[in-house]
């Protein structure tokens, strides 16, 4: 196979200390005139404003610095990130752009100045906004009510473990009732969250055609389920066609249909959850809906419901009453809240603003284009010597990602998954994403492109997970000993896994390197 | 037996006779050999964890054993006979191979005219170099680790193995997961000829030092090659990590504090179940089965006539278990003590199975193996199972015959 030229590539790289480090006694960003004898004489001096119990002993341990300074070092770090800055491919995230103008939106003191107590007369705005949003999402599902309190998908899972056990403990049927099943390849939060609302898990392993069969799911089923949690399409991008059928059967043992849809991309507005016959479902606003994500910062998993599970919900909720919206504080068996107020509300605003823009052809657009672009991906990356995809031997394509394995690279030449995922960074690309938990299948890449990504960026990151494989075959060293046109070079874990090493601050990093402090 | 081609029931585009199968593999050499080692898996239910060497076998004959690998034979050669018809098999001679063989119904050719009254493992090692230098096609055979053990000392890799499971211990990865799975893989074998698809596999032996310090552990003694079959030819078992994960060792603890009073527990072998004897404070048996009552080890390294016994004075029984990683073996692979008739007495709803998940996650297909050598026990254990692998964690497993 003939490899095409890939284009240069090299990362900045500031050799400069941390800014706890930097500067020199005294520097100052900004210096603030002494306040005039007038003032002062009437409103006292900082001694007599501030109470002795709240003074600092000691001034703080800053850096000192100058504003200009400041600047230039968080320069030198951004332009130091390793990653998000070119063609990710970062599948089970569906990467999308998040457009400057549902920023400026979210900006605008009309919303970033609004207080979630202030009174409903002046909330209708943003309040007519989160409802918007919430019928959008009705339309979309078919589900009757949603709420964005959850901070992100897990916090919408574990709301519908919460959610359950309410349903069921209002029924009298808890104590029975304690069994949430799952499949392995439902993103591990269902589990997770379903033990941490006190349930035990049943999980059901993959069979032939890629997903658990439907006599396995009957094993599972008993007067002892609560409820099924489920992902469909799962991170293989593999569908299971049985899904109504399962709904019916965990109905018919009296338990609830949780949807995660995780993977919603590319079935966006070609299945509704409600008919599938599912009771609830999540969507997350900062992944398939435009809104930002990233680094554990603001996010939305947004959680609907069918009519009957409404009056679980956690409060408060948005609610339209004639031509006013109002809002609901409390309702006698809601499970309360899983976190303030209403959500991160200037999130909901954002993914508001991207689904008007996109309008119901333009999301069915995006899920069509998301699908085809996965297959036209697929195609490429099969032909390329040493890359299989899970299960291979299914026929029926996959919707906006497929998992593929690198098994034979590594068993060819020993270069592994993770060799081959930090050379590939060498070239301006974005690391790839591996598996969720658990790696069933060996040495595992899951690109996704969504909607965003040009067919020539898709070309050119194929291309470069090709030279890569090559080199792998006939260099394998300069792969296993990369990235080396990074800001950094391979980085020594051992650390992560080592509390006496790691520090999240500077503090607990002075103290477990026995450097002396002093406040 | 089916019918043969020129009876005209068959299609004739599909070659069911082994004559046929040779012509159309285009080979003159015989295409099947087989060995029987009599004496194998004599040992299990006597709870000797092997039968390896005449003083073994003495003792569990003494025991009252009976030997089983040949009725495990004559399950694969019949199934077999009926897959493929009146076909000529290459044999060891007499009891290990020959004389069964004929029984059946095949064209037996044997590698010697004098049958030994007594085997030993010489004999299968004289067997294995006849076989070799006949350059067979596949050599079957019926046995153990032992058993493959003295094959590849014989031989090497320079035939394409696979074992019909018979022995106490199976660690080797050469062995198909029932006779009957046996007969199918010897059947692909027959009719792809040189074309069948091969890969290594390990020869490998249960570590006996390893064993005596409370771990479960295999040697590697070679390489050899089986047919590339995955549902049909189980991998090597894996070895239990030097550390068992905090969740099952989690699990083992709940059900130590969780016995029902006047239940009768049975635990299997394993490393498992001992960590279960290890949190009620007693140290159970590596390779053996131990009873417990009320907390209380009330039999160790029991013998199938000694559980039996107990379970008759004790009506409220359950059993316990973990499986053979990398193998995905529930019964009929390393407790061999746990007899069809054991296991019938228990009842199947009275079985609780524990594993690391990642070990369940690790089989290839995912599917739990029964050989319990009743067929109509393996099928009734057949269907879904909840296998334990947490605290309040279950994952559902397929169990197959």
């Amino acid at each position: 196979m003939s490899l095409p030229k890939l284009r240069q590539y090299h990362a900045a790289v500031w050799d400069e200390p941390i800014v706890m480090e930097m500067g020199r006694a005294g520097r100052r960003g900004m210096v603030f005139p002494t306040s005039d004898a007038e003032v002062s004489a009437a409103d006292g001096t900082l001694d007599t404003v501030i109470p002795a119990s709240a003074r600092r002993q000691h001034p703080p341990k800053l850096p000192e610095l100058s504003e200009f300074e400041v600047q230039r070092h968080y320069l030198h770090l951004a332009q130091e990130t390793l990653g998000m800055m070119g063609i990710s491919l970062f599948g089970t995230c569906t990467m999308k752009y998040n457009p400057r103008v549902s920023e400026l939106v979210a900006a605008r003191p009309w919303l970033a100045e609004l207080h979630p107590n202030q009174s409903e007369e002046t909330l209708q705005g943003v309040l007519e906004i989160v409802h918007g949003m919430n019928q959008i999402l009705c339309e979309l599902s078919g589900m009757a009510q949603f709420v964005f309190q959850p901070g992100g998908g897990a916090d919408a899972a574990y709301t519908h473990a919460c959610i359950t056990r309410a349903y069921h403990e209002h029924r009298g049927e808890l104590a029975q009732r304690n069994e949430i099943i799952t499949t392995i390849q439902a993103h591990p939060c269902n589990a997770a969250t379903a033990a941490a609302a006190g349930f035990n898990v049943v999980t059901l392993p993959l069979e032939e055609a890629g997903y658990p069969s439907v006599a396995a799911l009957e094993a599972a089923l008993s007067d002892r389920t609560a409820a099924l949690m489920v992902n469909n399409p799962d991170d293989m991008g593999i569908y299971n066609p049985n899904i109504k059928r399962w709904v019916e059967l965990v109905h018919q043992a009296g338990g609830l249909a949780f949807y995660d849809h995780a993977n919603f991309n590319g079935v966006m507005s070609r299945l509704r959850a409600r008919e599938l016959g599912f009771d609830a479902c999540m969507f997350m606003l900062h992944k398939t809906f435009g809104a930002p994500k990233g680094g554990g910062g603001p996010a939305v998993g947004a959680y609907g419901c069918s009519e009957d599970l409404v009056a679980f919900l956690p409060r408060p909720l948005v609610r339209q009453v004639g031509g006013r919206y109002t809002i609901e504080h409390e309702a006698p068996l809601s499970v309360g809240r899983v976190r303030e107020f209403w959500g991160n509300i200037p999130q909901v605003v954002k993914a508001y603003a991207w689904t008007r823009a996109m309008g119901s052809d333009g999301l069915r657009q995006a899920a069509d284009i998301s699908v085809l672009a996965n297959n036209y991906m697929e195609r490429r990356l099969l032909a390329i010597p040493g890359v299989s995809k899970s299960f291979p031997e299914l026929s029926s394509p996959r919707l906006e990602m497929t998992r593929y394995s690198l098994a034979k690279v590594a068993e060819d030449t020993g270069v592994t998954v993770l060799d081959i995922q930090n050379r590939m960074v060498d070239f301006g690309v974005d690391a790839f994403w591996l598996s969720h938990e658990p790696w069933i299948v060996p040495e595992p890449f899951t690109p996704e492109a969504g909607e965003l990504w040009s067919k020539e960026d898709i070309d050119y990151w194929i291309d470069v997970l090709a030279t890569v494989i090559d080199e792998a075959y006939n260099d394998p060293d300069t792969v296993r000993s990369a990235p080396h046109c990074q800001a950094i070079h391979k980085v020594d874990g051992a650390g992560a896994d080592d509390p006496q090493r790691w520090a999240t601050t500077w503090r607990a990093y002075q103290y477990k390197h026995s450097i002396q402090v002093t406040s | 037996m089916r019918s043969s081609p020129s009876h005209g029931k068959q299609p004739t585009s599909s070659p069911r006779t082994y004559f046929e199968l040779m012509v159309k593999a285009g080979a003159a050499r015989p295409r099947l050999g087989i060995i029987v080692n009599p004496l194998a898996g004599i040992g299990g239910p006597a709870a000797l964890k092997g039968s390896d060497g005449a003083a073994t076998v003495a003792e569990a004959r003494a025991r009252g054993a009976r030997p089983e690998a040949p009725l495990r034979a004559e399950r694969t050669l019949q199934a077999l006979a009926a897959r493929v018809g009146p076909a000529e098999l290459l044999a060891a001679p007499g009891a290990m191979g020959a004389d069964l063989a004929r029984r059946v119904g095949f064209s037996v050719k044997a590698t010697s005219r004098s049958a030994p009254s007594e085997t030993s493992a010489l004999d299968t090692r004289v067997a294995a170099t006849a076989m070799r230098d006949a350059d067979v096609g596949l050599l079957l055979f019926a046995g153990g680790d032992g058993t493959a053990r003295d094959i590849h000392d014989a031989i090497g890799d320079q035939l394409p193995l696979l074992g019909i499971p018979a022995g106490v211990k199976m660690h080797s990865g050469v062995f198909a997961h029932s006779p009957e799975a046996a007969a199918r893989a010897a059947e692909a074998a027959l009719r792809n000829g040189p074309s069948l698809p091969l890969r290594g596999a390990d020869i490998a032996d249960v570590d006996e030092q390893a064993a005596r310090d409370g771990r479960v552990a295999s040697i590697l003694y070679g390489s050899v090659r089986v047919p590339d079959l995955p549902r049909l030819v189980l991998p090597t078992k894996a070895g239990s990590p030097a550390q068992p994960g905090a969740e099952l060792q989690a699990l083992c603890r709940e059900i130590a504090d969780t016995l029902e009073p006047s239940c009768l527990y049975l635990f299997g072998p394993g490393s498992t179940t001992a960590m279960v004897l290890a949190a009620l404070g007693a140290r159970g048996t590596l390779l053996g089965v131990d009873a417990v009552l009320d907390g209380q080890v009330v039999g160790k390294d029991l013998t199938e006539s000694q559980t039996l016994a107990l379970l008759d004075t004790h009506l409220d029984s359950r059993l316990v278990v973990g499986l053979v990683g990398g193998q995905g073996m529930l019964f009929g692979r390393g407790n061999r003590q746990l007899t069809a008739a054991v296991l019938s007495r228990v009842g199947a709803d009275r079985i609780t199975v524990l594993s690391a998940a990642d070990k369940l996650l690790a089989l290839t297909p995912p599917t739990l193996w029964v050989d319990t050598g009743d067929p109509v026990l393996d099928k009734h254990l057949s269907g879904y199972i909840r296998v334990r692998v947490g605290p309040r964690q279950q994952i559902i497993m397929t169990v197959s015959s």
